[in-house]
């Protein structure tokens, strides 16, 4: 078991990457609009079927499959926001809640509609390329490339958040909606660009995700639990935060399933999500402070 | 006369309860115009529907002659109208040039931002001192200034101020209203709110009195007499 442990280790670490890029557009909307967007899995597999149809049909590079992927995201991005959540969110967090569990539905069974329940991959040279071997610790490139990948993904949209007039503007409509409007920022298209940032996000880790597991249209839902998990540990809305509560996560699971069998892998990853939710409910990097 | 602002036959519902009666104010360009009345008088509804915030019942908003009663918010201010609003709102987790940038998001004041940053750190030195401090370290005072200036940065022919002076030293309070006079000379149409009748009258061009959600009323601030304004103001005459 001991010898075992390093490789748990990294292996967690980075697994912890792609849980973090999964789980960064859920916190980004959580921190902007307070709603708990059940449809975040769903969406993303939704990005990971694209993604691999077109690099089946189109060409067989996955990352211009990934553009296409994400300019189709964008529209999808812009309709369910302006014409559906952006109807709703005025009334309160429960009627968008509900609004985004329906989407939830309509997504998966829309995929099972037209692509069958049969599990896919989207296959890449990635995953069988090893970048370190050593007696102890293997590293597969696709491990590799998923957490820089993350790293550079949430170091970009915190520099988009801090940096830019769309960042401080949209930030400005989440920490004050009236005054936001005095200023003359429409917010409710401020909310439509955040979604769109995160389906750019989810896009990115669905193409990730399909390289590295396979996937069938229901997958989503084991994602959102995961996205929930980031989102809970790093503390709601952080954006470094998920990067922590990402890697915090990877490494519970596969540090427990060294110990305990991998059989029990998303039992001990939610054991550390209950301590940490008894310790420091609002998570561990969170501003808000505990009432 | 030249009326930038127009409020016709104003009514506003708070759920059945009626917050305006039948208001109609004349805010004339280039003025200062301000609004008397006690807590719950109504003066912060009224610059509300204004500003878009509240839903009239019934009335028109005009602004430089065109209706705008019932428009979005955002669209409202992006005509030209800044208000600060009660207690300051600034954005706390902003530096205090964040919070400036934020005042001049729209295109036009956009491509104004450094000259107007320039103009009003010439007039708040106290901002350009801590410009990259977070605005929630700023003293009350200093939040009020940061509110005002923000609204400077939108480049506006109008500022409405609810209450600028609530809660903050007599020292300072003469100081901003120093402020809004150097405005106001430099084209500025300005809306006050106000619940000291003496600074009101003292520093404005024509005022309404408003008691219970009417307006009760109105004159050059030069013809008001303190103890007229007094006796409407406690609704001791004729329309309590």
């Amino acid at each position: 078991m001991l010898e075992t442990l390093p490789q748990a280790v990294v292996t967690g670490v980075l697994l912890g990457g792609l849980y973090a890029v999964i789980g960064i557009g859920m916190s980004l909307i959580f921190g902007i609009m307070k709603l708990t967007n059940i449809a975040h899995g769903d969406i993303m597999i939704l990005g990971t079927f694209l993604t691999m149809r077109i690099a089946q049909s189109l060409t067989g590079n996955p990352v211009i499959a990934l553009l296409l992927t994400i300019v189709i995201m964008l529209v999808f991005a812009f309709a369910i926001q302006n014409f559906l959540i952006n109807k709703v969110i005025a009334k309160g967090a429960e009627p968008a809640l509900l609004v985004t569990f329906g989407l939830s539905i309509i997504i998966s069974n829309a995929l099972f509609l037209v692509f069958g329940a049969n599990t896919r991959t989207i296959p890449s040279q990635l995953v069988t390329t090893n970048l370190i071997r050593t007696a102890h610790v293997s590293v597969s490139m696709m491990y590799a490339v998923n957490f820089i990948v993350a790293v550079a993904v949430i170091a970009v949209l915190s520099l988009v958040m801090n940096k830019t007039s769309l960042g401080r503007a949209i930030r400005a409509a989440s920490s004050d909606t009236v005054m936001s409007e005095l200023l003359g920022i429409n917010t409710k298209h401020m909310y439509v660009y955040a979604m769109m940032l995160t389906v750019v996000t989810a896009a990115i880790a669905g193409m990730l995700v399909g390289m590295t597991f396979p996937f069938y249209p229901t997958t989503g839902t084991q994602y959102l639990i995961i996205a929930f998990g980031v989102v809970v540990i790093g503390g709601m809305g952080s954006l470094p935060g998920t990067l922590v509560g990402g890697i915090i996560l990877g490494l519970a699971q596969l540090v427990g399933a060294n110990f305990i069998g991998p059989t029990y892998q998303q039992l001990t990853g939610f054991l550390v999500l209950l301590v940490i939710l008894a310790i420091r409910p609002q998570g561990l990097l969170s501003k808000a402070v505990r009432k | 006369m030249n009326n930038i602002i127009e409020v016709n036959g104003l009514s506003v519902l708070h759920g059945d309860l009626r917050a305006l009666h039948d208001v109609s104010m004349n805010i004339e360009s280039g003025k200062i115009v301000s609004i008397i009345g006690a807590n719950g008088a109504g003066k912060s509804t009224l610059l509300n529907t204004i500003m878009g915030i509240h839903r009239p019942a019934g009335g028109t908003v005009r602004f430089e002659g065109g209706d705008i009663t019932g428009w979005r918010t955002s669209k409202i201010a992006s005509k030209g109208i800044a208000m600060t609003p009660e207690g300051s709102r600034v954005f706390a987790d902003m530096s205090v040039m964040e919070n400036l940038w934020m005042g001049a998001y729209l295109p036009d004041a956009k491509k104004a931002r450094a000259a107007q940053l320039e103009k009003v750190y010439g007039m708040f030195p106290v901002l350009k001192e801590k410009s990259s401090q977070l605005a929630s370290f700023l003293s009350g005072g200093q939040r009020q200034m940061l509110s005002i200036a923000r609204a400077i940065m939108m480049n506006p022919k109008v500022i409405i101020c609810d209450e600028i002076s609530l809660g903050l030293a007599p020292v300072i309070i003469q100081d901003i209203y120093v402020k809004v006079r150097e405005l106001n000379a430099a084209g500025i149409t300005f809306l006050l709110v106000e619940q000291e009748i003496k600074r009101s009258l003292r520093h404005s061009d024509y005022s309404y009195v408003m008691v219970k959600g009417r307006i009760v009323m109105e004159g050059k601030s030069s013809e008001l007499s303190h103890e007229a304004v007094s006796d409407a103001y406690f609704g001791i005459n004729q329309f309590a």
